[in-house]
């Protein structure tokens, strides 16, 4: 936007008014990037020392007041893992279904509220169903299975809004070409369609996974284990999980001097996958935008 | 066979168009169903009784109060409607300061006449038993064991679910907590959340904005429970030094931190609003003489008000479904608080602090499956007016 110029014969009031005004959306724009920055620099800062190779990879020991996270970040690897295999398959069709098959209407507009309903719930709701429906109707105990698939429930609705916008940008152009060329509906949805989707939908399924990698709460009841020093070796066993490893090391402990060095690196490893996941998703963004402006 | 096959596809994705609207169906139904039976479960807890004396005129005591006898705070029968006798209270284990092992008998086999025998003789008595041990000898009756009321659950200003003889599930303490830490969350968090939108979508240029809008995305894709931890080691000591207060965990640390984690949903959705406020309306307020500022508070805001209204609502509905952080900074004291520097605890904290504790099928287990059903509704009130309001933008 250009910048605005008042001619002599505007009043002064006015002017200072909105000098003031601006001087303190400004001030409150900059005290966020503050804000966001002492978190992260305090994290950062604290942690920096503790994470080292050793850290990363071998078992908390001795109470959890020494050793590393290993087994916490298995556990957050094998999670993401589990609930995006059942979350993007389903979320990515739903999303589909919405902007391709649906009659437009009444339908899509209750799945629509159905979906915005979904993803407001609070986590920790969807941590009791889980453990109602997974753990203890279906019988899965605590486990992998049980918390990859309540987490994977709680993405479900980011994942279909992605998918939803993403295949909304297509111009309607694109499905009458090919569909006048005599393709069926599915055969332009996957040639032509999906495609040109796809790095918009890859973007928000990053973004999902990030979101899933932090939830601590849906995981308290159905899946997480305090400590157990080991690797799970298939989906009904317990694992341990960084957030609630952070959480656990954190709130209770016996030693909290030698704990609080554990915590702020398992904070770090958590801030660090955050990191890497928007900075991905952003660089994947950038780079398709360019490429689809060339063509 | 194309054809055929085409169809099984779209029927796929049919099913998988419903997956929201189903898990929101079994998330009912599975809540429902664990948090009602909750009100078929005795007041006093299973298997026991509350033995009285047979001149005792008493019969009917609330939860509330079978607390307060038993927490010695309710010392006479006529504060609860009887004569003037003295409350004496009873429980299995004093049994050996009334009769010696021997008395009792091998492994307790006279306990129960014997119980039956020290309540016929003390008039003032109040019995706390197993009702195994209810001997045919006893003469006196028993307290009425109602089952547990939605009234007492909604009304009651206390929650003590694992008090004996009578839990109380009394969630008044943690609603009005959860609205506390929300409202000041969002006091807190609105003013900034408001300059931050109206300055990217009005003030600032591409770069800055280009800045600011990654920015914000991080702060809302940070875990809960890194704020939680942020809070605890950073905000909580901060907040008790500032006030002086013997523990720094307290409603305001909670709301501080939920205006962090409330903030990138209301610039996000309020700032979105603005944008889509038509360049020909601003235009015409600039041509008009308007400065800048006059046209963002007379034309662009009232334009865009219910979308930053559904922004500031889903704020509020993040702030009261949070949990991790809550939990570990407000210090989780059930009692109604009366400023925000007391410790508090809120509905999903008490959930996620208290589940792993609950035996499974219990009242306790069933009261927190209610806390469930109660912010279930709430959130599902606020998804509802956000809904409504943004449909009247159109």
């Amino acid at each position: 936007m250009e910048k605005n110029k008042f001619p002599q014969s505007y009043d002064k009031r006015k002017r200072r008014s909105q000098k003031i005004a601006f001087g303190i959306f400004s001030l409150f724009s900059f005290s966020i990037v503050i804000i966001l920055f002492s978190i992260l620099g305090f994290i950062v800062y604290k942690g920096i020392g503790v994470i080292n190779w050793n850290f990363i990879t071998t078992e908390p020991t001795d109470g959890m007041t020494a050793g590393g996270i290993w087994p916490a970040i298995v556990g957050t690897f094998y999670l993401m893992l589990g609930s995006a295999i059942f979350a993007f398959p389903v979320g990515i069709m739903s999303g589909i279904y919405m902007n391709e098959y649906a009659p437009n209407g009444k339908i899509v507009k209750f799945i629509r509220v159905m979906t915005n309903n979904l993803s407001g719930i609070p986590s920790i709701v969807f941590g009791l169903f889980g453990m109602t429906l997974f753990v203890n109707y279906l019988g899965f105990g605590d486990s992998i299975l049980a918390g990859s698939l309540t987490l994977g429930l709680l993405c479900v609705p980011l994942v279909i809004r992605t998918t939803e916008e993403a295949l909304k940008a297509i111009p309607n152009t694109f499905r009458e070409g090919s569909r006048a060329l005599g393709a069926t509906k599915l055969q332009t949805i996957r040639r032509v369609i999906l495609p040109i989707a796809t790095p918009n939908i890859i973007t928000g399924l990053i973004l999902a996974l990030g979101r899933v990698s932090g939830e601590t709460a849906p995981i308290l009841f159905t899946c997480a284990a305090y400590f157990l020093p080991k690797i799970p070796t298939s989906i009904f066993d317990q694992c341990m999980a960084l957030p609630y490893h952070l959480y656990v090391i954190s709130t209770s402990g016996t030693d909290m001097e030698a704990q609080l060095p554990i915590a702020y690196g398992t904070a770090l490893v958590l801030i660090i996958i955050i990191l890497v996941v928007n900075l991905l998703a952003n660089a994947l963004r950038k780079y398709f935008s360019k490429k689809v402006k060339m063509n | 066979m194309k054809k055929f096959f085409e169809r099984i596809i779209e029927g796929i994705l049919t099913c998988s168009g419903f997956v929201t609207s189903i898990t929101i169906l079994l998330i009912i139904v599975f809540l429902f169903s664990e948090a009602f039976g909750l009100f078929g479960s005795k007041a006093i807890e299973d298997g026991y009784v509350l033995a009285l004396n047979k001149q005792n005129k008493v019969t009917d005591i609330t939860p509330a109060e079978i607390k307060k006898v038993f927490d010695g705070e309710i010392t006479n029968w006529s504060q609860l409607g009887g004569t003037n006798t003295p409350i004496t209270v009873f429980r299995l284990e004093n049994l050996t300061d009334y009769y010696s092992e021997e008395e009792l008998g091998p492994e307790y086999a006279y306990a129960g006449a014997k119980i039956a025998e020290l309540i016929n003789k003390n008039p003032g008595m109040i019995g706390f038993i197993p009702n195994t041990y209810l001997d045919k000898t006893f003469q006196g009756h028993l307290i009425k064991d109602k089952t547990i009321s939605l009234k007492d659950v909604l009304s009651g200003t206390e929650w003590f679910p694992t008090a004996t003889p009578a839990p109380l599930f009394g969630i008044l303490p943690l609603i009005t907590g959860t609205l506390w830490v929300s409202f000041f969350a969002i006091l807190f968090a609105l003013p900034f959340g408001l300059s931050v939108a109206i300055y990217m979508s009005e003030v600032s240029n591409h770069k800055v904005r280009d800045i600011l809008k990654p920015i914000i995305e991080l702060l809302s894709g940070i875990p809960s429970v890194v704020y939680g931890f942020f809070g605890l080691i950073v905000i909580v000591p901060l907040i008790q030094k500032v006030f002086h207060l013997p523990v720094g965990e307290s409603g305001l640390a909670g709301s501080i931190v939920l205006a962090i984690m409330a903030l990138p949903t209301i610039i996000t959705v309020s700032e979105d609003a603005m944008r889509n406020c038509p360049r020909s309306m601003r235009e015409a307020s600039l041509a008009l003489g308007a400065s800048k500022w006059q046209t963002i508070y007379k034309v662009v805001i009232p334009y865009s008000i219910s979308g930053i209204t559904s922004g500031v609502v889903l704020g509020i509905g993040r702030a009261i479904g949070e949990t991790m952080a809550v939990l570990m900074v407000t210090g989780n004291a059930a009692v109604i608080p009366h400023t925000i520097l007391e410790p508090l605890r809120t509905i999903p904290a008490t959930i996620a602090a208290e589940l792993g504790e609950a035996p499974a099928g219990g009242a306790h287990y069933q009261a927190l499956f209610l806390l469930g059903v109660v912010l279930f509704f709430i959130t599902l009130i606020i998804n509802f007016s956000v809904e409504y309001i943004s449909s009247k933008q159109k």
